[in-house]
């Protein structure tokens, strides 16, 4: 049934990447329990720039929990307090009458503030393009079906793939590790036969970024697979962890290509 | 204005194969010495950009969000079709193609249709080479299902998230490329104008969301692929920041818009529950593969509980009116079905836009954890939404603005009426005719970006000399950024009291309302009254705080709402002069005694394009008459 709330909101601001920023108070009156988290920012957002102030700026996008774009520390929990689900996904019924909620942005030094509850998630794509791919430049392949994949490895990999590179791992980690992020890329990749040419290549250089962006180390506390909206588990850590040690068994400095002809 | 298809000579079968003999190569030492510019990172644009990298030419990335990862194709849940015929079930490249055209209500290019039919065999084949996880059987092999009315089984998935997946295998090659220093991405920068010189396309000008800077970015061809415009109807099921700002700026100068009324309104989405909403979340058509749609016969049984309405009770109105497609009848026919039973006061929920998507029949002969097995995240996603449990209560849906069959018209090569303007994926005005087939955009953005565009785009700048680029500083590419940062300031300075939201909203209204599922001349003449008028209190009276130097949310969004004040007055003004009801466009004075679409094959078998004449003046409308030898013009029947 549709109650509506009263509440009252403790909102990171912060005018830039240079600026100090600090708490502010805003009240948020009569937020139907049907509306979304972000639909209830919109609320307060709109009654903000009717007064001439300046809105919360928040990222999002799809708003169906699938593009990753959004994502702030809600009451202390990336992505709030529902499992499994993220920002724009989470209702107001997940609320009572009179909480006061804080709101923060992902806070990891590798994830600079851009404004307010935006962050600068660039690092990521950064490890991406450093090896999180296969090489499969546009062409003829063979065909599909040349290259049957057990159907319990894809559906692993597919598990892995889920991850919507959101950063909520980062953000809950006390080291500000990248490790869930990173290995379900690896895990995802080494896991398909298509994906074993660069298997240990890809996982070395995609950690060397990732220490390179400035992201911690894992200690294993597990708060990254607690708040994962997708549900990506800390099983990806230990099947990277097991190909770093390979890659680094294997590693060889390369030898110039080439040659006379 | 000449609207030159340039399709090639001889069998369709042949043409694309002898069109890809004939067309100009660019030597690969002189590739590094080409620039492309790509608006967009969804499947069309990051499939392009990762390709034409991969070919060696320079190429600059585009988009508005932060990462080209998170384009709206990745919302995409139910698959991809390809003419692979892995099932054996009598499918094969003509049959995809004519039942696109079909599909399509007779409203698209067969030329177009059958190449894209023709590549989606190889981009399966690329997905997979590229890690895409689609899903498999315990044989190893590729898993299909049949898909949107579809009566062959082609069609590729990844659990409920294949555009997930497949725009992460495009993301992933681009990345690649972007490593490798092929590609530049730009995220967090906006397109704002197109730069054109002697009327053909020179560069782009970007706002960087950022810092506010305007920039020119100048290069010898520009693809856009920036996606739908359906946001024009305020809800849909587009993501928040899905615009027609780069197209409606190309279109304003000189790119022909073609059939801007063609909007594809999907049938199962979950319903409104009040002003508050800010979008229209999906239920993957799959789900009609299983769950029954009805309503009460009675309207008095609307308030009850749907397990207290008995059998003999409902009204499963798509199996009774199409019996032989039944629950899978096509998008446009379901989306005004259920239209109809609302309109007679028959829906459900409590704002009586309803109707109940059922899965107990389904559960009874499969088993819940079958159910759950193929459905599981939607039935998550949908209680997460409703707070309702749909394994025990009928899921509750409604139709929702979901994709745009218009945009700027191209010709067989992708190109616009600007040449070295080529336009991509659903940005164009594509390959799906007046109604698209589930799973087949995620197969036209990939076919463009993949498999056409690199061949189409190398042969043009094979008839441009290298290094003739526009310098940075040209009269041209000045003047666009004052244009640019004129709107900016215009905006700005406007001081009103109300938000950009709110005229949003109230043009969303008038855009569902008089051009939505239901059309007829009144309205549309009405809407076209309306629309100038929202917008004359825009600009009189929108409010954007803070400044244009810095990320600022409230301009972004007013920058967009100011072009669909615009767009959408050409969507009223195609659909009014289309005086026939095909596929999405449903003129209700054009119907048969049934309620079925009736078309007007001797007067409209052609492609509306429309060609910007300044602000203030009616734009002309220009025609691109279609032929159809090798699916002829029939009616479209589903009974
Ligand atoms: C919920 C949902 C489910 C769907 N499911 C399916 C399905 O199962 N099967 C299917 O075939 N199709 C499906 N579709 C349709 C399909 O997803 C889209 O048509 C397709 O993905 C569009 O791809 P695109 O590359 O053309 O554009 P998009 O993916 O929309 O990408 C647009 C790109 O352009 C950029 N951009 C836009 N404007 C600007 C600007 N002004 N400046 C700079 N950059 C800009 C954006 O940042 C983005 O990178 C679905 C659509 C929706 C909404
Ligand atoms: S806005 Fe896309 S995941 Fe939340």
């Amino acid at each position: 049934m549709e109650k509506h709330l009263n509440l009252t909101l403790h909102v990171w601001r912060q005018k830039n990447a240079q600026a100090e920023g600090a708490f502010a108070e805003y009240p948020a009156r009569h937020i139907s329990t049907e509306m979304s988290f972000l639909e209830m920012l919109d609320v307060v957002n709109e009654e903000l720039i009717r007064k001439g102030e300046d809105p919360i700026a928040f990222d999002h996008d799809c708003r169906e929990g699938i593009c990753g774009t959004c994502g702030c520390v809600v009451k202390g929990r990336p992505h709030g307090p529902k499992e499994r689900t993220t920002s724009c996904q989470l209702h107001m019924r997940s609320f009572e009458d009179g909480d006061h909620i804080t709101i923060e942005p992902w806070r990891a030094e590798a994830f600079p503030v851009i404004k307010d509850l935006i962050v600068d998630r660039g690092a990521f794509d950064r490890i991406i393009a450093a090896g999180g791919f296969i090489t499969a430049p546009t062409g003829t392949p063979q065909d599909a079906n040349a290259l049957p994949v057990p159907k319990q490895n894809a559906d692993l990999a597919m598990d892995a793939a889920a991850c919507i590179g959101c950063g909520a791992c980062v953000a809950a980690c006390p080291n500000a590790s990248a490790m869930l992020f990173v290995s379900a890329k690896v895990s995802q990749l080494g896991l398909l036969p298509q994906g074993q040419p660069e298997r240990y290549t890809r996982v070395r250089d995609m950690v060397a970024r990732m220490d390179a962006e400035g992201f911690g180390s894992c200690t294993n506390h597990g708060e990254c697979e607690a708040v994962c909206p997708k549900g990506i588990t800390m099983e990806n850590i230990a099947r990277m962890n097991r190909d770093f040690i390979k890659a680094s068994l294997l590693y060889r400095p390369e030898v110039a290509a080439g040659g006379a002809g | 204005m000449e609207l030159n298809s340039r399709i090639p000579e001889g069998p369709i079968e042949k043409k694309w194969d002898k069109h890809r003999f004939d067309m100009k190569l660019v030597n690969p030492s002189n590739r590094r010495k080409y620039k492309v510019i790509v608006v967009g990172s969804g499947l069309a644009g990051a499939a392009a950009a990762a390709s034409l990298g991969e070919l060696g030419y320079e190429v600059s990335c585009f988009c508005y969000q932060d990462s080209p990862r998170r384009a709206h194709s990745i919302a995409a849940q139910g698959g991809i079709n390809a003419a692979k015929n892995y099932r054996n079930d009598g499918d094969s490249i003509f049959r995809l193609f004519y039942d696109t055209v079909k599909g399509g209500d007779f409203r698209a290019r067969e030329a177009n249709v059958y190449r894209l039919a023709q590549v989606s065999v190889d981009i399966i084949d690329q997905c997979v080479a590229q890690g895409v996880p689609f899903a498999r059987e315990y044989g190893g092999l590729l898993d299909n299902r049949s898909f949107g009315g579809a009566q062959v089984s082609r069609t590729f998935y990844a659990r409920g998230q294949t555009g997930q997946q497949l725009l992460l295998g495009a993301y992933q090659a681009l990345q690649r490329q972007v490593g490798l220093g092929q590609v530049k991405m730009f995220p967090r920068h906006e397109m704002q104008e197109l730069i054109v010189v002697d009327g053909v396309a020179r560069g782009i000008v970007t706002r960087d969301m950022v810092t506010g800077r305007i920039e020119t970015h100048v290069a010898d061809a520009v693809c856009l692929a920036t996606g739908g415009y359906g946001n024009t109807m305020y809800l849909a099921t587009y993501a928040k920041g899905c615009n027609g700002t780069a197209i409606w700026r190309a279109y304003k100068k000189g790119a022909a818009f073609g059939n801007p009324c063609y909007t594809q309104i999907h049938p199962t989405c979950i319903p409104v529950t009040g002003d508050h909403q800010s979008k229209l979340t999906l239920m993957s058509e799959s789900l009609r593969n299983d769950g029954r749609i009805w309503v009460p016969k009675k309207k008095e049984d609307c308030g009850k509980p749907a397990a207290q309405i008995p059998e003999e009770d409902r009204d499963y109105y798509l199996e009774r009116k199409y019996p032989s497609f039944g629950n899978l009848a096509p998008r446009d026919i379901s989306s005004r079905a259920a239209k109809q039973v609302c309109d007679e006061g028959r829906g459900v929920g409590g704002t009586g836009l309803g109707v109940y998507l059922d899965f107990s029949d389904a559960i009874r002969r499969l088993g819940a954890k079958k159910i759950e097995e193929k459905y599981g995240n939607l039935f998550e996603m949908y209680e997460r939404i409703t707070d309702e449990n749909p394994y025990e209560v009928p899921m509750r849906i409604f139709p929702a603005t979901h994709y745009t069959m218009g945009g700027l018209w191209v010709d067989y090569n992708l190109m616009s009426t600007i040449p070295g303007l080529f336009v991509l994926g659903e940005a164009n005005f594509s390959d799906h005719g007046a109604n698209r087939l589930g799973a087949s955009a995620l197969m036209q953005g990939l076919a463009d970006g993949y498999f056409v565009a690199p061949y189409t785009v190398a042969n043009y700048l094979a008839s441009t000399k290298p290094g003739s680029r526009l310098p940075i500083d040209h009269p041209a590419a000045k003047e666009a950024e004052a244009v640019a940062a004129q709107k900016v300031g215009r905006l700005l300075g406007v001081g009103g009291k109300e938000t950009p939201t709110h005229f949003h909203r109230e043009l969303g209204k008038v855009m569902w309302e008089f051009c939505g599922m239901g059309r007829n001349e009144a309205g549309l003449k009405k809407a076209l009254g309306l629309i100038p008028q929202i917008r004359e209190e825009f600009w009189r009276n929108v409010r954007i705080p803070g400044s244009g130097e810095e990320l600022n949310q409230s301009l972004e969004l007013a920058g967009r709402v100011a072009d669909f004040l615009e767009i959408g007055e050409l969507m009223c003004l195609d659909a009014l002069e289309r005086r026939e009801s095909c596929g999405g466009h449903f003129r209700e004075e054009w119907q048969t005694p049934d309620g079925e679409a009736l078309r007007d094959d001797e007067n409209f078998a052609h492609v509306a394009a429309w060609e910007y004449q300044g602000e203030g003046s009616t734009p002309v409308r220009h025609i691109e008459p279609l032929k159809f030898e090798y699916v002829h013009l029939a009616t479209r029947s589903y009974k």
